[in-house]
């Protein structure tokens, strides 16, 4: 199931632009001017059948989209109070799936694994963004070499990716510890050591992960209105004031997104994990979903799955809905300074 | 840019170009290493360098290496024998080209048929979310309908549901279908997204009504205004919605993993990873699958860069 990068907060420009939207030019000037071209149909039965085509020509998506996904919350939701192993008849348990999780070491380590990579990749993953957006923002020779160099490894898929870092990161005869044979340090367990596979799983992300950040912010750095540069060089700003006072604050909003982006496909993880250490050495490597996906189709205990999918459904929704909360807080408190302002 | 033009009219229209061929690999912020504009004093003369180019390379060059090294090393282990790499420390250059691994790979019953699997799933999903996205974005942007924004707002809200969720009771819907295990179970949930729907609608909606109000006027059906005039209008954004389907479905493992279970029908990803185990001794096939996966991919990403990053940043920032 394709899952795309979609927009987190997508503000609804046709609908803002109210005004506009809700005249209806089309069926307005066919209806009711006495001059409209002379149609086949009388207006009412004109307006029907564009009714009818609309909904011909949406239904198709809206079938698909809403049907395979509101019958799958409410179903997931159904199921996690339910033992159910994909095949028998399943059972009413109540909360017990919820209950069993709380207690659950191997979910509590799942937890713990998924927050510790996700505490590290989100800021990691930004950090050298911007480094490297800087870098790459300005007139260089080779610079869209560059550019293309970092962004590829993006788009190769999760699957290649540990394919190919399980054969360079192979303990007995990988080339890293070819490498590091050649400087005098001694061969590494990497993704079979359990005190480094989460590390080196960080390592793989942050490798085909960082380009997408660099591409946004460099999108975004050429998006910082030249005026306010120049006024600032006037101003006598040197380079790090510039930097500090003037292009890092412009990046406020794309740097929100790219905090919520980060952090919603490094809890969501799988892949690479499922390609690289399934889990393991010891459940080192264990993330939510890789404990979900274990808990439904390898356990067949599907019910408990989707309590641990809920569980980390809720995770998420908090954290969307965090910004837009602390945005409320901070407007709420402006206003009130506002307020105050006023009185005095 | 090195020397000077000596007419000043010329000035001018040196700066635009240059700028102008900045912007098509993306703009730099103005005034970081611009032109100097023409008369000002400081301009050449501050750009005298200590080294013939300039010292971000040094910073750039390393860096960028880091992040081509593994890719070269995944077309260097697929052009290397089995004894090469299987050596160790393996040598990190191959002596010569050996072709065994990919002879190995496409003279295999299954990879070609996986090939052929993912493609038509990854194709299939970009023709239908190019078709059923456009009618669907079309209908919200520019007809009425009862419900037509609560319709809209749920399809929206639909894109915040994290894949993990459904992907147990899809795969229950898809078992109800009597679809697992076949190629309908990767191609039904892909077959229009959100995304598609709304992105299009978007566009639609930024492009001028008095074109289709004219073509309406002359008789011309929605079909038809659709078809003759909205979409050729609307290539980068069904380029967009074409490079992102085409990038998700191809590479997805996740889904393939659950709902398909005979390996006739797996995906190249799905193939590519029990591949790894039942070939570890034969790493220069591994890594030659490996190639043959990634290179769709890579290609479209070479030949479409500009869409292709173009529609990254949109996904992302417009918004």
């Amino acid at each position: 199931m394709p899952r795309l990068p979609t927009p987190v907060t997508l503000p609804d420009r046709g609908e803002k632009r109210s005004p506009r939207t809700r005249t209806r030019p089309l069926l307005g000037k066919a209806g009711t001017a006495p001059g409209a071209p002379p149609g086949r149909h009388t207006p009412r039965r004109r307006m029907r059948q564009e009714t009818a085509t609309a909904w011909a020509f949406v239904a198709p998506s809206v079938l698909v989209i809403l049907g395979l996904s509101v019958v799958p919350v409410v179903w997931s939701l159904l199921l996690s109070f339910q033992a159910d192993d994909l095949v028998t008849p399943s059972r009413w348990v109540g909360l017990d799936n919820y209950r069993a999780l709380a207690q659950d070491p191997h979910f509590d380590q799942a937890v713990r694994n998924t927050i510790v990579y996700t505490v590290l990749y989100v800021p990691l993953s930004i950090g050298f963004g911007l480094l490297l957006a800087l870098a790459l923002n300005r007139r260089i020779r080779l610079v869209g070499l560059y550019r293309t160099l970092i962004f590829v490894p993006f788009v190769i898929s999760a699957a290649a990716q540990g394919v190919l870092f399980s054969f360079i990161l192979d303990p007995e005869f990988g080339a890293a510890n070819a490498v590091l044979d050649k400087i005098g340090i001694s061969p590494q367990g990497f993704l079979n050591d359990p005190g480094q596979a989460l590390a080196a799983l960080l390592a793989i992300s942050l490798w085909s992960g960082t380009g997408f950040c660099v591409v946004v912010l460099l999108a975004a750095l050429q998006d910082v209105p030249p005026s306010l540069i120049e006024a600032a060089r006037l101003d006598g700003a040197g380079r790090l004031h510039l930097l500090r006072h003037v292009v890092l604050p412009s990046l406020g909003p794309v740097m929100v997104f790219l905090l919520l982006w980060q952090a919603i496909t490094s809890l969501q993880v799988f892949d690479l994990v499922y390609v690289t250490t399934k889990g393991g050495p010891l459940g080192s490597t264990t993330v939510i979903v890789y404990f979900i996906w274990e808990q439904a189709f390898k356990n067949f205990t599907a019910g408990y799955g989707a309590a641990a999918a809920y569980a980390l459904a809720l995770a998420l929704l908090v954290l969307a809905a965090l910004p837009r909360l602390t945005r409320s807080v901070r407007d709420r408190a402006r206003t009130d300074r506002h307020l105050e302002g006023a009185a005095r | 840019m090195t020397t000077a033009s000596p007419s000043p009219a010329a000035s001018p229209s040196s700066a635009a170009s240059t700028s102008s061929a900045v912007s098509a690999s993306g703009p730099v912020y103005a005034g970081a290493a611009g032109p100097a504009p023409a008369g000002s004093a400081e301009g050449p003369g501050r750009r005298r360098r200590l080294l013939p180019f300039s010292p971000w390379h040094l910073l750039l060059a390393p860096l960028c290496l880091v992040f081509a090294i593994p890719l070269i090393w995944l077309l260097l282990s697929s052009v290397m024998s089995d004894a090469e790499i299987n050596r160790f420390p393996p040598s990190l250059w191959p002596s010569g080209i050996d072709l065994e691994g990919y002879r190995y790979v496409i003279g295999n019953a299954m990879f070609p048929r996986w090939f052929a699997n993912s493609l038509i799933v990854s194709l299939t999903a970009v023709a239908s979310n190019l078709v059923l996205g456009s009618l669907g974005g079309y209908a919200f942007a520019r007809m009425r309908f009862a419900g037509s924004r609560i319709l809209l707002a749920l399809m929206l809200a639909t894109m915040a549901i994290p894949f993990q969720l459904t992907m147990i009771p899809t795969f229950l819907v898809m078992k109800r279908l009597g679809l697992i295990d076949s190629l309908g179970a990767l191609i039904v949930p892909s077959l229009v997204t959100p995304f598609a729907v709304f992105l299009l609608r978007q566009f639609f909606l930024s492009l001028p009504r008095e074109l289709e109000e004219a073509a309406w006027l002359d008789g011309c059906s929605r079909l038809g205004v659709l078809w003759r005039i909205v979409l050729p209008l609307s290539r980068p954004a069904l380029s967009t919605v074409a490079v992102l389907t085409f990038l998700t479905t191809w590479n997805d493992l996740t889904w393939p993993l659950i709902a398909i279970n005979h390996d006739t029908q797996y995906t190249l990803q799905l193939g590519l990873t029990t591949f790894q185990g039942q070939h570890h001794t034969r790493w220069s096939a591994v890594m030659a699958g490996n190639m043959i996966t990634v290179l769709p991919v890579l290609l479209a990403f070479l030949f479409a860069q500009k869409t292709f990053i173009q529609s990254i940043t949109s996904s992302g920032l417009k918004g």
